[in-house]
């Protein structure tokens, strides 16, 4: 009985520590990029394009441009504010993948490890050629010989 | 007493299934013409199976109806307070009783094919209807095993959980039961090919037998891969058609196969060619089926560790996945060399532009396989990437342009060998139009390169859609001809609607106070007021919206961000406004520090094309189905007809023993 209760204790204490912080930033006003526009449409198209390409870590299978978590919002402000400063999209997209891990990419970059997903298309370009060819090439040959 | 009838149901649909298996495999040990004793079980096996098995999904339909909290099921997915509809469609919003849908369809279609095909040789079918039996088993065992639907709680609960709020909408009514029953209609496909390959009777009669399947599994599948999007577009309040995300590729996977499917069949059916296009084609759309079912419902898109965790549904499904996909390219593999290839043909045929295109199709198919499966895989290995539109994009058009430029051309090939030359005006009519339109767009403004592609391809396919009936008598067309030109225009329509949104859409976002005034292109928008409002089971925040259009007599649009109590879960209720060449689309946010609200307005310029545009292909396919057993009523009749006639003389013949000479 008593380990048990301990155990709850520890429970209570350890939400507590971890409900606090993220309570807090919950309360907080969002970030003034996270809900406005880019006065210039050139620059906000920029950041539209940018962060539909970016995942919302809090949330399944969305970018931030269509996410309502407040951390998306921060990351709206972060992207919006860094386009203004006159950084280009590539730049604050390493800028991300080097604080989030590629994770937060939705385009992804050849690396180490995403490289299968570049060298498929290649190699299936290759597979498409050859079936096309013995298909079809063969058939040109045949249609050759009976003529 | 209703939820032990559905599981009985269950367990004797099950030992049914297993007396088609044996009584289909003993039809394979006939010798010719003969009928083996033990055969004639299996189409009444089947009959009877899908009686029981859509049984179950009514008494567990009742059950949602009535919302009997004695069943673990409703109580953890339904609300004494919900609407009726979404009681109703709540049955399928969960994920033993969408199996329980895909079992009931799957015994369905089973049954409807031993009751309806009298065609093919009785060896094949006896093949066909056993492998049909071998998938239902498998995926009873699955529903008995290890997610029965109508498990009793020990103490009845007191009141529901609900329904997830973003499913308690009409377009969940449609969009799942139509996919599935899309998903099932190619295990007769595949049943069909398997059957054909063992009896080794791959040929244009059992083509057109797997046709009118192919069609309607494929037709089913369009529509509800439109419906989803339609639903994704308006229920999850972000203003997206389409995202590549793994769900939704899970049903464009059996839709890429079973378009490629559909147009091998008719050839085999037409020409007696691409035999084994074909059968491999059947396999691999039922596979994907199974591969979608599998990744919806097995827990592995949320995370591949929560599977981990819990394995037992996910590695059920995943070793009937093994155990079907694996058996079948087996046997393809052993069997497939004894099947011949079937009638040659040259290049420039409409033959050599359908397996071009079926190759193209095969490879966006794998494209999406390897971006939508690579991402769990090195999940696996704790490294998380994420693959999105800016992959699958660019990756699936290098392969979709080219189809598409072969598709405004290939229905205009004579079957064999043709020329090119013969076509020459066509040729350059779709060429300028492509050319043409792509040059005048990047000359008022720049686009992106595939929204661009996407306009010339749609106006030269658009056009060309329509070229095959050119120097024909429209009244004498067939019906079938005008459901292939309707359904290439279709995906013309659709490519335009889809292109207009990618380039040309624009977004307002802003914090307006109420009363205050805010402009995107022609329509100004002013938030006359903000208020509470409530629902049978929500809350919501509602702001009215006056739009007006280049000054004109305003509309009220009301957007509401949406609060449910049970569950508790915050949706956004979008408000659309639909003009013919567009829609505006408007969202209310959150309310900030200083009183004003967040309002976000997209005007997406002919986006509703994309859905038109899937509605047209699935009216081309019902339209091809009407057209095939018109033709196959009509044939029938006349061979009907012949053999009284025949008979009518021979019993002159008999009368008359002595020929007049």
């Amino acid at each position: 009985m008593i380990s048990q209760r301990k155990i709850g204790w520890f429970f209570v204490m350890l939400m507590a520590v971890l409900t606090v912080p993220l309570s807090a930033q919950d309360s907080l006003p969002p970030a003034p990029y996270a809900y406005n526009q880019l006065d210039d449409p050139r620059l906000e198209s920029e950041a539209t394009a940018l962060m539909h390409s970016l995942r919302c870590l809090k949330c399944q299978s969305q970018s931030i441009a269509d996410s309502d978590a407040p951390m998306a919002g921060d990351m709206r402000h972060q992207v919006r504010s860094r386009i203004l400063a006159g950084e280009s999209p590539s730049e604050i997209r390493s800028w991300l993948i080097a604080r989030y891990g590629d994770y937060v990419s939705y385009e992804p970059e050849v690396s180490a490890t995403t490289w299968p997903l570049f060298a498929g298309p290649i190699v299936l370009l290759l597979i498409v050629a050859g079936v096309l060819l013995r298909r079809l090439g063969k058939r040109r040959c045949d249609a050759g010989d009976a003529a | 007493m209703i939820p032990e009838i559905g599981l009985a149901a269950l367990w004797l649909a099950a030992a049914l299934a297993v007396l088609q298996i044996a009584s289909g495999a003993f039809a394979l040990r006939a010798a010719g013409g003969e009928v083996n004793p033990l055969a004639i079980y299996a189409r009444p096996a089947a009959i009877v199976q899908a009686f029981l098995a859509v049984l179950a999904f009514l008494m567990l339909l009742w059950a949602f109806a009535i919302t009997d909290l004695s069943i673990k099921l409703v109580a953890s997915n339904s609300h004494s307070m919900k609407p009726m509809l979404y009681k109703l469609t709540g049955t399928w919003g969960n994920h033993e009783g969408s199996m329980l849908l895909w079992v009931g369809v799957l015994a369905l279609s089973g049954g409807m094919l031993a009751a309806f095909e009298r065609r093919l040789p009785e060896r094949t079918m006896g093949a066909t209807l056993a492998v049909q039996g071998f998938v239902a088993l498998g995926f009873y065992a699955f529903l008995l095993l290890s997610s029965n639907p109508f498990e009793r709680l020990p103490v009845p609960a007191a009141e529901g959980t609900g329904l997830n709020p973003l499913l308690q909408d009409v377009g969940l009514a449609i969009h799942p039961p139509t996919l599935y029953a899309g998903y099932v209609g190619l295990s007769v496909a595949f049943s069909l090919a398997m059957g054909a390959l063992l009896t080794r009777e791959v040929n244009p009669s059992f083509a057109r037998v797997m046709r009118p399947w192919v069609l309607g599994a494929w037709v089913l599948l369009t529509l509800g891969i439109t419906a989803g999007s339609y639903w994704a577009y308006y229920e999850l309040g972000w203003g997206g058609w389409w995202f590549w995300d793994p769900v939704e590729n899970a049903s464009l996977m059996p839709w890429l196969a079973a378009t490629a499917l559909m147009h091998s069949v008719s050839v085999l059916a037409a020409r007696d060619a691409l035999r084994t296009w074909t059968i491999m084609l059947g396999v691999l759309a039922f596979s994907m089926s199974m591969l979608g079912t599998f990744l919806v419902r097995s827990g592995v898109l949320t995370s591949v560790h929560a599977f981990a965790v819990d394995p037992e549904r996910g590695a059920f499904i995943l070793a009937l996945l093994g155990l079907y996909i694996g058996g079948a390219f087996t046997i393809f593999a052993l069997r497939a060399g004894a099947v011949s290839e079937g009638k040659r043909f040259a290049v420039s045929s409409r033959e050599g532009a359908l397996v071009f295109n079926n190759v193209m199709l095969s490879a966006i198919l794998a494209i999406v396989l390897l971006g939508t499966l690579y991402p769990l895989l090195t999940e696996m290995f704790d490294v998380r990437v994420s693959v999105g539109p800016p992959y699958f994009n660019p990756a699936s058009a290098i392969f979709a342009v080219p189809m598409f430029l072969v598709m405004a051309v290939g229905p205009l090939l004579r079957w064999k060998s043709d020329k090119p030359a013969r076509l020459q005006f066509e040729l350059a009519l779709i060429a300028a139009l492509f050319i043409g339109v792509i040059a005048v767009v990047s000359f008022f403004g720049q686009f992106p390169l595939l929204p661009l592609l996407g306009l010339g391809l749609a106006a030269a396919l658009g056009v060309a859609a329509f070229l095959p009936l050119r120097g024909r008598a429209i009244s004498r067309v067939p019906v079938a001809t005008w459901g292939m030109v309707i359904a290439h225009f279709g995906v013309a329509v659709s490519l335009f609607g889809m292109a207009c949104e990618g380039a040309f859409s624009q977004e307002r976002l802003a914090a307006v106070a109420p009363g205050g005034t805010e402009q995107i292109g022609d329509f100004s928008f002013t938030l006359e007021s903000v208020t509470p409002v409530a629902g049978p089971n929500w809350t919501a925040i509602e702001a009215r919206l006056a739009i007006s259009e280049d000054g004109g007599e305003p509309v009220i649009l009301t957007p509401q961000a949406r609060n449910f109590w049970s569950p508790p879960q915050a949706t956004s209720e979008s408000a659309l406004l639909t003009r013919w060449d567009g829609q505006l689309y408007a969202v209310i946010g959150n309310q900030a520090e200083d009183g004003r609200w967040q309002i976000r307005v997209w005007w997406k310029p002919f986006v509703t094309f994309i859905w038109y545009g899937g509605l047209l292909i699935g009216l081309g396919g019902i339209l091809a189905i009407a057209g095939r057993v018109k033709v196959d009523v009509r044939r029938r009749r006349a061979v009907a007809m012949g053999t009284v006639r025949r008979s009518d003389l021979e019993a002159l013949d008999a009368a008359s023993p002595v020929p007049a000479e």
